[in-house]
């Protein structure tokens, strides 16, 4: 929970992460390169003040995770979105079972997020409804462009990838997180498009579909679909950070997304441990549109603040909100 | 540097006619461009990324485009391009420099070369630079009435007719203002769109420049030798 000014903002970070990107896990340059591009996000967004070496960031303490989501970074929930990247590590980066291991030994605190890949197909089916039923999962995080052998990413409208939608209808899982990279198959064509979350979305009414980093680099395709899609919702990872380095900049990303979308379909994230919640939640509370770009985009208040930071998550997961926060505003959604 | 062909700073004129295809901005100004040396009629270039893992497509388009200009350069015969410090820099140099094209450089993964992935690109570029163009005109202007003839010249209708050209799209001076990426007249709430588009391009290339400088240092200008 957060305080300032008299108001209080429940907090569910909605994208963390509790990686190995250390040199032992690495398979191969790809692993190397990986990591080091990460770091690369954190030293370039990051104040000073909160820059981590870079063998410290490639293997975050359990100790260094709690401490910095509920200890000092406010945060209330926080939500796992593994990612696998098993052709990049030995024991994958960041796997299901190694965030589940954490969650169970701090009840209450986190969420377990699965993952699928279509490319595994019949037997991975049997594999998400395993996973389902250890972790009680309610969402799966996506990653298109992992590497799989030869194969060098997949779309979310592949006839299997539909298999594994339906099949998470069948299990009850609600929420896909689509993360998109900067590879796919095939190469020739924008990886990055978003365009085959805008079909599943249609052809799957009953789940969300959480398209992270809002886009971005595609902020402009998440925008156009999202208009279209109401089941289509925006991660702010990766977004978060600019608030600080390039504010004007954050303005009119948020204000683009409060123009195309709502108020509504937009989850805080901090990437951790790319980036730290505390920052992030201070930065963003004490943040307005500046005022030449208010005729454009209009202002944040409390409000909108308070559904981005914890209160729009919690609707799509189901988490219980505090009496003290001013939940009720938000029964219009 | 004598007059008359031989000099670096026509093949950094060159390659200043290089854009990256997602940003719409000269690789030259973006500090892609570390080396461009001349032996006698070869050329050497050194480009650099953002990032390890910048799209293929995209490094593949800049590594061909780069080659391609500094080989009109007159005199010059032959030219090594050299992409470093990217996942896929070695696929990319060697599928350039035997001009094997982009299906060719990974054989089993691309279905056609990359010609439609650019026309998106610049259909994309297109928009912010008519929606950057639209923001420098008074909020009186009646914005469908008006033809090219119409504006005053600037820097961003210098920028619209180049993205035109590069369309095949109408440049009189008599062609309406409002068209879109296809050329067929623009409705309003495509105008706000191409606003989305302007915001994203714009900050996609103020990120990528920040990484750079995160994974390089501060910028630093071409060095040439002499």
């Amino acid at each position: 929970m957060y305080e300032k000014d008299g108001e209080r903002y429940f907090v569910v970070d909605g994208h963390i992460h509790f990686w190995d990107g250390s040199p032992a896990n690495q398979a191969n340059r790809y692993g190397k390169g990986f990591i080091e591009c990460f770091y690369d996000y954190h030293r370039n967004l990051s104040p000073e003040e909160w820059l981590w070496p870079l063998e410290k960031f490639a293997k975050p303490t359990e100790a260094d995770l709690m401490h910095d989501l509920f200890e000092t970074g406010y945060v209330d929930k926080a939500i796992f979105q593994p990612t696998y990247l098993t052709d990049f590590y030995v024991n994958g980066f960041n796997t299901t079972e190694q965030d589940g291991a954490v969650a169970e030994r701090h009840p209450g605190k986190f969420i377990v997020n699965g993952s699928f890949d279509p490319r595994d197909e019949k037997a991975g089916l049997d594999k998400l409804a395993e996973l389902a039923d250890r972790w009680q999962l309610q969402g799966v995080k996506l990653y298109t462009a992992e590497w799989r052998g030869d194969s060098k990413g997949w779309k979310l409208s592949d006839p299997w990838a539909y298999r594994y939608l339906e099949k998470c209808q069948e299990l009850g899982i609600k929420n896909v997180h689509v993360h998109k990279g900067p590879t796919i198959y095939p190469l020739n064509r924008d990886a990055f498009d978003v365009a085959d979350v805008d079909d599943a979305a249609t052809a799957f009414p009953d789940l969300r579909f959480i398209v992270e980093h809002v886009g971005l680099p595609r902020l402009e395709d998440f925008c156009w679909i999202a208009t279209q899609e109401p089941n289509v919702y925006g991660g702010l990872a990766v977004a978060m950070p600019f608030i600080h380095t390039r504010p004007r900049y954050f303005a009119q990303i948020i204000g683009e997304l409060l123009y195309w979308l709502d108020e509504d379909r937009l989850l805080f994230s901090s990437d951790y441990a790319i980036w730290q919640p505390k920052w992030l939640v201070e930065q963003f509370v004490d943040f307005q549109i500046p005022e030449d770009m208010q005729a454009e985009y209009g202002v944040l208040t409390p409000d909108i603040k308070r559904k981005i930071l914890g209160l729009n998550a919690a609707r799509l997961y189901d988490i219980e909100v505090p009496a003290e926060v001013p939940a009720a505003r938000l029964a219009a959604a | 540097m004598s007059g008359g062909h031989g000099g670096t700073g026509e093949i950094l004129t060159a390659l200043g006619t290089v854009h990256d295809p997602e940003l719409d901005e000269p690789i030259t100004d973006l500090g892609f461009v570390t080396e461009a040396a001349r032996t006698g009629a070869h050329v050497q270039v050194k480009l650099r990324l953002p990032t390890y893992f910048c799209a293929p497509n995209f490094a593949y388009l800049m590594v061909a485009d780069a080659h391609d200009a500094v080989r009109k350069v007159p005199g010059v015969a032959s030219v090594e391009i050299r992409l470093e410090d990217h996942f896929a820099a070695e696929e990319i140099n060697a599928g350039v420099a035997a001009q094997s094209g982009f299906a060719g450089t990974f054989p089993g993964l691309a279905t056609e070369e990359l010609a439609h992935l650019r026309e998106t690109f610049r259909r994309k570029a297109y928009l912010a630079a008519l929606e950057r163009l639209c923001r420098t005109l008074p909020p009186t202007a009646d914005l469908p009435a008006l033809t090219l003839a119409d504006l005053p010249p600037s820097a961003q209708l210098t920028a619209l007719l180049d993205r035109r050209r590069a369309l095949g799209l109408p440049t009189a001076p008599g062609a309406p203002l409002l068209l879109d990426e296809q050329g067929a007249p623009l409705p309003p709430d495509r105008l706000r769109f191409a606003q989305a588009v302007r915001v994203s391009i714009e900050g996609n290339a103020g990120w990528c420049r920040g990484l750079l400088a995160t994974r390089y240092g501060p910028a630093q200008p071409a060095a040439t030798s002499p």
